[in-house]
């Protein structure tokens, strides 16, 4: 009882917090910087879904960015299309607002979801690289069959998603994903999500369903990257198809490998890396505040030239020397990083 | 044994491709019986294993377990009726703490609801609670208890074994099947594992069909041994009289020269 009431009190704590930091960045930091964390806010988002999928599950599934590209479309077509209707009822727009982001988003992610329960039954059946190149596929398709929706905007993309997008809801939506995962996959019945990805046949013999849970992990992780897309979406009030191809899911599946496969919170650092750092490379002297020295901003005028080398770079060398990725499969912990042995019940 | 078996297979047949990996099998094992299948390599006993788990299917035949037939039975779903085995190639849940891999098999207790958990009511933590200490109650009944946090892949070999058998145990079968469990031990290891067999099978009031190799361990602990041999039963009886049988004794050593 006092573990739930304390976790729920950090919850809401943490909520509120989110709350009271998305007015104050909004206008306090340089909009550059702020598209660059918001931006972050979702690729964590997606890390931590996929991860569920790849890491903890052990379905190898590289076809993410589609269930962005249809969460993202849901979303951002519930808005355009039921969006004057939704003006007509009359609520204050701050309601308004907030509520039909919340409707639009959940909606984006269903569709994402559904998604993942169609392509899920039939290639889920597959194992390793055959696993991955059907998702591959289906996740190009989805990219394929949108840009030849006329009504959607084709490959010119759709316009005027209102930008309704803030930083309490991309980051209450990670916290919740990260909440939700974690859970998921450490309740006695969830561990079975982990034992499909160690062994499945030995999983069977347990009494695990093992098509069930992996369709399961699909479908929430589909989810999730609907919601993601769909936050992507209304932040930028435009989106194009371009935006979804398969090197969005190369970028996510990197992510997470270099944080840890399996691991939660590896996934979170996995994301704030890969999109601060070709960020950083590209202006590094945005995200210095303090005036430089005429040598170094030479220095970091040249860095930006060669960014696309020193991020590759970075990449091949963090991977040789921890190929398990940062976290490997464990989860951060206040605990062990005090030094103190796990925690004992 | 005028109570009807817990297993029968009747008439099994598997070929895969033109090999016929078992012929017309028929066995009957009856409850409480601690049964032997044995026979030279490649005689078709891990198949037979395999066939009454559900990772195969027969070609012909069919199995009837307590009463069910296991032919349109998900290979979950024959865990859940009451079948639990282990594996010649040791297969545990590696990665997993030794913990996790006797929790994840208790699906008999765990809470069949996600919602509880994913907003981590008390509920779920009680539920959780129980899980574990009945898993810590299995593993420190076999003596795996002080290693309940290491993970499953980086325990002794002997150990692996031990914890395949509690993971198989906790799923609450009623038929335990094991295939080769005392391969790559030493005699006192063995020793150890008869000890380890009888006593589930008097605890848990279990019937157990065994896949071994070593004869001494065979021929003391099975009631009822059958031997195969190309995929056929050549011979069924008491340890006794298969030690006797003259097709026994020619399909392990080959006939005289003339």
């Amino acid at each position: 009882m006092k573990s739930f009431l304390v976790q729920t009190a950090l919850f809401l704590g943490v909520s509120l917090l989110f709350l009271l930091l998305s007015p104050v960045l909004k206008e306090g930091i340089n909009p550059y910087l702020f598209q660059i964390l918001m931006v972050m806010g979702i690729n964590i988002t997606l890390a931590i879904s996929l991860t569920l999928i790849n890491g903890i599950t052990g379905q190898f599934s590289i076809g993410h960015a589609g269930f962005m590209a249809l969460g993202a479309y849901g979303a951002g077509g519930f808005s355009v299309f039921l969006g004057p209707k939704l003006a007509a009822l009359g609520l204050p727009p701050l309601v308004s607002q907030n509520l039909w982001l919340v409707v639009s988003i959940l909606f984006g992610g269903g569709l994402a979801a559904l998604a993942g329960l169609i392509i899920g039954m039939p290639t889920l059946r597959l194992r390793g690289d055959y696993l991955a190149i059907a998702t591959l596929g289906f996740g190009e398709i989805i990219r394929v069959v949108i840009t030849n929706l006329d009504f959607v905007g084709g490959a010119r993309g759709l316009i005027g998603i209102p930008t309704t997008t803030n930083f309490f809801w991309v980051y209450f939506v990670c916290l919740l994903c990260g909440i939700l995962v974690y859970r998921l996959s450490h309740t006695p019945r969830g561990l079975a999500l982990s034992a499909v990805r160690e062994d499945e046949i030995a999983a069977t013999s347990i009494g695990i369903n093992t098509t069930r849970y992996k369709v399961a992990a699909f479908i929430t992780g589909a989810f999730f990257a609907g919601v993601a897309g769909g936050l992507f979406a209304h932040f930028f009030g435009y989106i194009n198809p371009q935006s979804f191809t398969f090197v969005k899911s190369f970028e996510l599946v990197v992510m997470i490998v270099l944080g840890g496969l399996g691991s939660i919170t590896g996934a979170v650092v996995g994301a704030v890396l890969l999109t601060l750092l070709p960020e950083f490379l590209r202006a590094p002297q945005a995200f210095i505040p303090l005036p430089l020295p005429e040598f170094l901003t030479g220095f970091l005028g040249q860095v930006s030239q060669y960014r696309l080398l020193i991020y590759s770079l970075l990449l091949i060398v963090l991977m040789l020397t921890r190929p398990q990725g940062i976290f490997g499969r464990r989860e951060f912990s206040l605990a062990r990083f005090l030094g103190r042995k796990g925690t004992e019940p | 044994m005028n109570a009807p078996p817990l297993l029968q297979v009747h008439q099994c047949t598997i070929r895969f491709g033109g090999v016929t990996a078992l012929n017309a099998l028929d066995l009957q094992i009856h409850p409480g019986q601690l049964f032997g299948l044995i026979g030279p390599n490649g005689a078709g006993k891990t198949t037979a294993f395999n066939l009454i788990t559900g990772l195969y299917h027969p070609s012909a035949g069919e199995i009837v377990f307590d009463g069910t037939n296991l032919r349109s039975c998900h290979r979950h779903r024959i865990n859940h009726l009451g079948i639990a085995r282990t594996f010649q190639n040791i297969r545990l849940f590696k990665a997993m703490s030794v913990l996790e891999n006797v929790m994840v098999a208790m699906h008999r207790h765990t809470q069949r609801n996600f919602l509880p958990a994913l907003l981590g009511l008390p509920s779920a933590e009680a539920n959780r609670r129980t899980v574990e200490n009945l898993a810590l109650q299995w593993l420190s009944d076999f003596g795996l208890a002080e290693v309940r946090h290491e993970e499953a892949g980086s325990l002794a070999y002997g150990k692996q074994r031990r914890l395949e058998i509690v993971r198989a145990l906790a799923t609450g079968p009623k038929l335990l099947l094991l295939d080769e469990p005392a391969a790559g031990m030493n005699p006192q290891e063995k020793t150890a594992l008869k000890e380890l067999i009888r006593q589930i099978k008097k605890q848990y009031g279990l019937t157990i069909l065994i896949i071994e190799h070593d004869m001494n361990v065979m021929m003391e602990l099975c009631e009822r041994i059958a031997v195969l041999d190309y995929g056929v039963k050549i011979a069924e009886g008491t340890p006794e009289s298969v030690r006797q049988d003259q097709k026994v004794i020619k399909a392990y050593l080959g006939e005289p020269a003339q």
